[in-house]
C-alpha cells in the first residue's frame, strides 16, 4: 500500500483545517514572542523560528505516518502503549524537573514531554481493547480493565505532578460511553464534578446539608412506592464522604497554586495582581480586541507581555487581542467543525478499532479545546494544557499531529480494513 | 442516542464560547480602556516657555532649570526612610504624608515629593537617586525674573488646579499655567504646545518602544517670545516714586494705546512667586489684607475722579453747545443751589470762563455748565443719559477691554440708576440732585487705567485705542484690530483745543503752576477726592486722595498719565509732582526737577494709612 495510491482517499477537509490552524497558530506565536527587531529571523533561539522547525519536522512525520500500513497501528497498539507507559515511568529516573514538574526528557536544549504522546498510545490501546472480540463493555470486569488503561497514565502523570494533563484522560469516557458503557458512569462523573465544585465554593457543611435535604425530599415524594431506605442512605452517605474527601484532598494534597487557581474561578479570590493575574490579563487582552482586533503584531497587551505563557497555553488571548471577535470566532468555529468532522468520520468507520480510535481523537481534541479556551476566557480554573495546533511546543504539536494523522490514515483505509 | 451526546457538547461549547467572546470583545468596552491603562503610557515633552521683553528690548522674564524629586508609588521598594529623609533634608512625617497622598492620587503616575531643588542640591542628589527605585529627579523650567518689579503686569505661573484641568483638557496634573497678568493673558502664546509620546510598556512597566511606531506622537511647539509695550525704566521709576504710598500710576502712549507703565503700589517682586518658597510667599502676600500687594490698583481700584473729571464736563458742554469758551459764570466761594444748599469753592478771581474754570478748578463754573448740559433736555433723565453716553465714548463706566485678565467697570450713572435710588416716578429728581457729578465727586467712579485712557483720548483730540501691554509676538507687531483701531469719542475734535488750552494753563498759571518741567509743555488737571471708610460701622472721612491727569507734549503728545495716590491730600501735592516726574523721565530720560523728586521719594504716607487702624481719634487733611 503506497501513499500515492491513497491520496484521493485522505480526508482533505480535516487536513486543510489542520494546516489552517497550524499556520494561524504560528502567526500568533510570532506576534506573542516578538521582542525587538534586532534579532534575525533565523536565530534558532527565537521561539517563532523553533516552532517553524517543529512544524517542518511534523510534515515529515505526517509522510511517515501516512506511509505506514494501517494494520501496523492496530497490531502494535499494545506495544506502543507499553512503550508509552515505560517512557512515563522512566521520567522518575531520567526526567528533568522544570517548574516543579518532572515531565521532560532533556537532550541538551531539546526537550520532549512524553505525556503528550501517551494520549495517542492510550487511544490506540483503548481502541484495540474495545475492538477485541472478547471484550464486553457491559460486564463490570471489562469495564474495570478499560478503566485501568486510562488509570495507568493518569496516575503516572499525576505523580509528575501534572494535574492538567491528567484531566485530559477523562476524554476517554466519551468513546466508552459511545461503545455502550452504562450512562451511570457519565452521570457519576457529572455528579462528582458538581459535588467537587460546590464543596470548594460553599464548604462541605452546606453540601452535606444540601445532600440530606434533597435525599429527604426525593424520599418523601416517592414514599408511596415504599422505596428502599438503605439505598437512599447509601447514596447520601457516598455523596457526603466524597465531599469530605474532596475538601481533604483540596486542603492537604493540592499545592497552594492549584488551590488558588480554583479559588479564582469560584470567585473566592479577587487579588488581580497576584493569582488572578493570568485570567484577568487574558480577559483584558481578549476584551480589548473588539470586533476586528488591533491587527497582527499590534496587540499592546501581547507586546507588553502582560499575559504570562501567552505563546503556549494562553495563545488564544493573542488571537483575541490582535484578530478580535472575528479571529477568535474563526478559531472556535474551526475547532468545532474539525471535531464534528472527526466524529462524523468515526461514526462511518467499518472497523470497531478505527471507530473507537477516531472517537478518542475527537474526544481528546474536544477536552483540550474546551478546557483551554474556557480557561483563557475566564470560564474555568487555570489548568496548564495547550490549545492543540496553535500553542507553542514541539512535543504537543508532534503528538497532536501523530494522533490526528493516524486516524486520517485509518480513515483512508476503511474499505480495505473490513 | 449515544452518538449525539458528544456532538451536542461540541456544538454547545461552541455556542457558549461565541457568546462569551461577544460579551468580552464587543459588548463590554471596559477592557479596551483597561488595556490602554495597562500597556500604554504617555510622556510629555514640554517646550520652553516664551521670554518676555520690554518695549526697548530689555529682557524681563526668562527661564531657569529646576529639579523636582518625583515618585511613582508602585515602583517604590522597601525604603530606608531615615536615610532618605536625611538626604532630602525633610521630616519623616512629611515624607510619609506626601507618599500616602501620592498613592491616593495614583500608584502608577508620578507625584512630586520635593519640588524645585537648586542646582547644587540637584548635583548632590542625582548621584544617589539610583539607590531608591521609584524615585527620580525631573527637570522642569521655572521663570527667571530679571527685574524685581512689575509683578502685577507679568503675573506668575503655577501648577494647574483640578478645576482648570476639567475645563481645559490640554492640561495635566503638574502642568504649569499662567495665573495672572501677562502670563495668564498670553498663556497660549507663551507656553507653546507640549509634545506627546505614547510609549508601549511591558508588564514590568518598562518602556519597550514607541506605541504603534509613534504614529500618534506629536512634536512640541516652542513657546513664542513676546514684547510688551511697557517701558521698564519708566515702570521701575513709577514704582520707586510710589514707595511707601498706595495707589496707581498708568501711563499710555496716546497715539497707539500702548501702556508704558502700570504701577500698583504696593507691588511685589515677581521672583517671590517662584521656587520652593512660592507657596509661603504667596500666602504672606495674599493675607496682607491692609496693603493688598496682590491687588492691582491700576486696574481694579475704583476711585472718584475728583476735579480731573471737570475736563469731561467741559468737553460735553462744548459738544452739546450749551456754552462756548467765552461764557462766564460768577463764583463767590461756591455755588448755591436749592434751599440753602451750597457747593464750596476756594478763593479765586471771579467771574470765570472756560479757561479760567479749568486752571482755577472752579466748582461753581462746572456746577453751572453741568446743569446746562442736563437741563438742555426736557427731562433730567434724558439729560443724564445724553451726558452718560458721551462719557462712555471715552471708555468710562465699562470694562475697557485691555489685555490683562482683570479689570473693573467703574461707574457712570444713568437715568435708570437715579430713578432707582430716588424711587422715580413716586418721587421726582432734578439735575441738582446729581450736581456732585459736575466736580467728579458724586456717583462717578473710575479706575486709574480708565482715567489714563480718558487722558489719552483728550491728548488725541477725540479718539483712543484700547490700552494694551502687548507690542510684539514672536518679533511681529500685533495686528489684532482691538488694539490697533481707533475708538472715536462723541465729542468732536474742534472742542478739544480750548479745553487743552485750559489744561496747559493749569501748569502756566493754575493749580499746578509750581510743578512745571522745563522744556516740556505739559497739559494736566489736578483732582482731589473726598473719601470715606467705615470705622466700627461709622462712616468716617479720611484724608483726600491726590489725583492728577496729564499728557505731554501739548502738541503731538507722547505720553498720557493718570495717577492716584491714596490719602495724598490735594491733587498737586503727590500725584501732580509724580506726573511731572514720570513725564520728564519718559521724554528726557533724566530728571531736572530734582527738588520734586526728592520731595516725593523722601515722603511716606504710612502714618496716614495707619490712622483709621489705630483705634484712636485722628484728624485729616493736614
Amino acid at each position: 500500500m503506497s501513499v500515492s495510491n491513497s491520496i484521493g482517499k485522505f480526508d482533505w477537509v480535516t487536513i486543510f483545517i489542520y494546516f489552517a490552524l497550524i499556520a494561524f497558530g504560528w502567526a500568533n506565536i510570532y506576534s506573542a514572542t516578538l521582542t525587538d527587531s534586532s534579532s534575525t529571523f533565523f536565530d534558532f533561539s527565537q521561539i517563532q523560528t523553533k516552532q517553524l522547525v517543529w512544524i517542518a519536522l511534523s510534515f515529515i512525520l505526517i509522510v511517515f505516518i501516512l506511509a505506514i500500513d494501517s494494520k501496523f497501528y492496530e497490531r502494535f497498539s499494545s506495544l506502543l502503549f507499553l512503550i508509552a507507559v515505560v517512557s512515563l515511568l522512566g521520567l522518575f529516573i531520567f526526567g528533568s524537573t522544570i517548574a516543579g514538574q518532572t515531565a521532560w526528557y532533556a537532550f541538551g536544549s531539546f526537550r520532549i514531554q512524553p505525556s503528550e504522546f501517551v494520549k495517542a498510545a492510550t487511544a490506540l490501546a483503548m481502541a484495540k481493547y474495545l475492538s477485541d472480540i472478547q471484550t464486553n463493555i457491559h460486564t463490570f470486569k471489562d469495564q474495570l480493565k478499560a478503566f485501568a488503561i486510562i488509570a495507568i497514565p493518569i496516575v503516572l502523570v499525576l505523580l509528575q505532578p501534572d494535574p492538567g494533563s491528567a484531566l485530559i484522560y477523562f476524554a476517554f469516557l466519551f468513546p466508552l460511553f459511545r461503545e455502550g458503557m452504562h450512562f451511570v458512569y457519565l452521570l457519576l462523573g457529572f455528579f462528582a464534578a458538581v459535588l467537587f465544585t460546590t464543596t470548594l465554593a460553599f464548604g462541605h457543611e452546606w453540601v452535606i446539608f444540601g445532600v440530606i435535604a434533597i435525599s429527604l425530599l426525593v424520599y418523601y415524594k416517592h414514599r408511596k412506592k415504599r422505596p428502599n431506605l438503605f439505598k437512599y442512605i447509601f447514596i447520601a452517605a457516598s455523596c457526603i464522604i466524597f465531599s469530605l474527601s474532596v475538601e481533604y484532598v483540596f486542603e492537604n494534597v493540592f499545592k497552594q497554586h492549584h488551590r488558588d487557581r480554583f479559588n479564582i474561578i469560584l470567585g473566592k479570590e479577587v487579588d488581580l495582581k497576584g493569582v488572578g493575574y493570568n485570567t484577568n490579563q487574558s480577559e483584558i487582552a481578549i476584551g480589548s480586541g473588539g470586533w476586528t482586533g488591533k491587527g497582527w503584531t499590534e496587540g499592546t497587551q501581547t507586546k507588553g507581555n502582560f499575559v504570562p505563557e501567552q505563546h503556549t497555553d494562553y495563545i488564544f488571548s493573542t488571537v483575541g487581542e490582535e484578530w478580535g471577535f472575528l479571529g477568535s470566532f474563526l478559531v472556535v468555529a474551526l475547532f468545532v467543525f474539525l471535531i464534528l468532522r472527526l466524529l462524523y468520520l468515526a461514526e462511518n468507520q467499518n472497523s470497531t478499532f478505527s471507530r473507537v480510535y477516531g472517537y478518542s481523537v475527537a474526544s481528546i481534541l474536544f477536552v483540550h479545546f474546551f478546557v483551554n479556551i474556557s480557561m483563557v476566557i475566564g470560564l474555568f480554573p487555570t489548568v496548564g494544557i495547550p490549545l492543540p495546533f496553535l500553542s507553542y511546543g514541539g512535543s504537543g504539536l508532534w503528538a497532536f499531529t501523530i494522533l490526528l494523522f493516524i486516524f486520517i490514515k485509518l480513515d483512508s483505509q476503511k474499505h480495505v480494513n473490513r | 442516542m449515544r452518538k449525539w451526546l458528544l456532538y451536542s457538547l461540541v456544538i454547545l461549547s461552541g455556542i457558549i464560547f461565541t457568546a462569551r467572546l461577544l460579551y468580552l470583545q464587543v459588548f463590554d468596552s471596559s477592557f479596551q480602556q483597561m488595556s490602554e491603562v495597562n500597556a500604554v503610557s504617555i510622556v510629555y515633552d514640554y517646550p520652553q516657555r516664551g521670554y518676555v521683553y520690554d518695549r526697548n528690548g530689555k529682557l524681563l522674564v526668562a527661564n531657569q532649570p529646576s529639579y523636582d524629586v518625583m515618585v511613582i508609588p508602585r515602583n517604590v521598594k522597601t525604603l530606608d526612610t531615615l536615610e532618605f529623609c536625611k538626604m532630602l533634608r525633610m521630616e519623616k512625617e512629611d515624607l510619609e504624608r506626601i507618599l500616602a497622598k501620592s498613592r491616593i492620587y495614583s500608584p502608577r503616575l508620578p507625584s512630586v515629593v520635593l519640588p524645585q531643588l537648586t542646582k547644587d542640591e540637584y548635583a548632590y542628589l542625582q548621584e544617589r537617586m539610583y539607590k531608591y527605585p521609584g524615585f527620580y529627579i525631573q527637570k522642569r523650567t521655572l521663570r527667571d525674573y530679571h527685574i524685581n518689579h512689575s509683578g502685577n503686569i507679568l503675573g506668575y505661573i503655577a501648577e494647574v488646579n483640578q478645576k482648570t484641568i476639567e475645563e481645559k483638557p490640554y492640561y495635566q496634573m503638574g502642568d504649569l499655567i499662567g495665573i495672572t497678568g501677562v502670563e495668564a493673558q498670553y498663556e497660549e502664546v507663551l507656553r507653546g504646545v507640549k509634545g506627546v509620546k505614547y510609549i508601549q510598556k511591558d508588564r514590568f512597566n518598562r518602556d519597550i518602544g514607541a506605541y504603534k511606531e509613534g504614529i500618534f506622537d506629536t512634536l512640541p511647539m516652542p513657546g513664542k517670545d513676546i514684547t510688551l509695550s511697557i517701558d521698564e525704566t519708566l515702570q521701575a521709576y513709577g514704582e520707586l516714586l510710589m514707595k511707601n504710598k498706595r495707589g496707581g500710576i498708568v501711563a499710555i502712549e496716546p497715539e497707539t494705546g500702548e501702556i508704558l507703565a502700570l504701577v500698583s503700589a504696593p507691588g511685589y517682586d515677581p521672583a517671590l512667586l517662584v521656587g520652593r518658597q512660592r507657596s509661603k510667599n504667596y500666602t504672606t502676600l495674599y493675607h496682607d489684607s491692609i496693603a493688598k500687594p496682590l491687588y492691582d490698583r491700576g486696574l481694579l481700584a475704583e476711585y472718584a475722579p475728583g476735579s480731573t473729571f471737570k475736563i469731561m464736563n467741559a468737553l460735553i458742554a462744548l459738544e452739546e453747545n450749551v456754552i462756548d469758551e467765552n461764557n462766564t459764570f460768577s463764583c463767590s466761594h461756591g455755588y448755591s443751589y436749592g434751599r440753602g444748599r451750597k457747593m464750596g469753592c476756594h478763593s479765586h478771581p471771579s467771574p470765570v470762563n472756560l479757561n479760567k474754570g479749568i486752571y482755577e478748578s472752579c466748582n461753581a463754573y462746572f456746577a453751572n455748565i453741568y446743569r446746562r448740559i442736563i437741563e438742555k433736555y426736557p427731562t433730567p433723565q434724558d439729560g443724564i443719559d445724553r451726558w452718560s453716553h458721551h462719557l462712555k465714548s471715552f471708555g468710562l463706566g465699562g470694562f475697557l477691554g485691555n489685555d490683562l485678565p482683570i479689570g473693573r467697570p467703574g461707574k457712570i450713572p444713568t437715568s435708570t440708576y437715579y430713578n432707582k435710588i430716588y424711587n422715580f416716578p413716586t418721587y421726582k429728581w432734578f439735575s441738582t440732585a446729581t450736581i456732585s457729578n459736575a466736580i467728579g465727586q458724586g456717583e462717578v467712579i473710575t479706575t486709574p487705567i480708565q482715567l489714563a485712557n480718558m487722558t489719552a483720548a483728550i491728548a488725541n483730540r477725540g479718539y483712543y485705542i484700547t490700552p494694551h501691554v502687548i507690542k510684539e509676538i514672536d518679533g511681529k507687531p500685533i495686528d489684532d484690530p482691538t488694539y490697533t483701531e481707533k475708538n472715536y469719542t462723541t465729542v468732536h475734535p474742534q472742542y478739544f483745543e480750548p479745553v487743552i488750552e485750559g489744561m496747559f494753563d493749569v501748569y502756566n498759571k493754575g493749580t499746578a503752576s509750581r510743578l512745571q518741567v522745563e522744556g516740556i509743555e505739559i497739559c494736566g488737571k489736578t483732582g482731589t477726592a473726598e473719601n470715606f471708610t467705615k470705622i466700627d460701622g461709622k462712616k468716617t472721612q479720611l484724608t483726600d486722595h491726590s489725583i492728577f491727569i496729564a499728557f505731554a507734549p501739548k502738541d503731538n503728545p507722547k505720553i498720557a498719565v493718570a495717577i492716584f495716590v491714596e490719602n495724598g491730600y490735594w491733587g498737586g501735592r503727590y500725584a501732580g509732582r509724580m506726573a511731572g516726574l514720570m513725564i520728564e523721565k519718559y521724554l528726557k530720560g533724566t530728571i531736572t526737577r530734582q527738588d520734586m523728586e526728592e520731595w516725593v521719594l523722601s515722603r511716606s504716607l504710612e502714618d496716614e494709612y495707619a490712622k483709621p487702624l489705630s483705634g484712636k481719634p485722628f484728624s485729616i487733611n493736614q
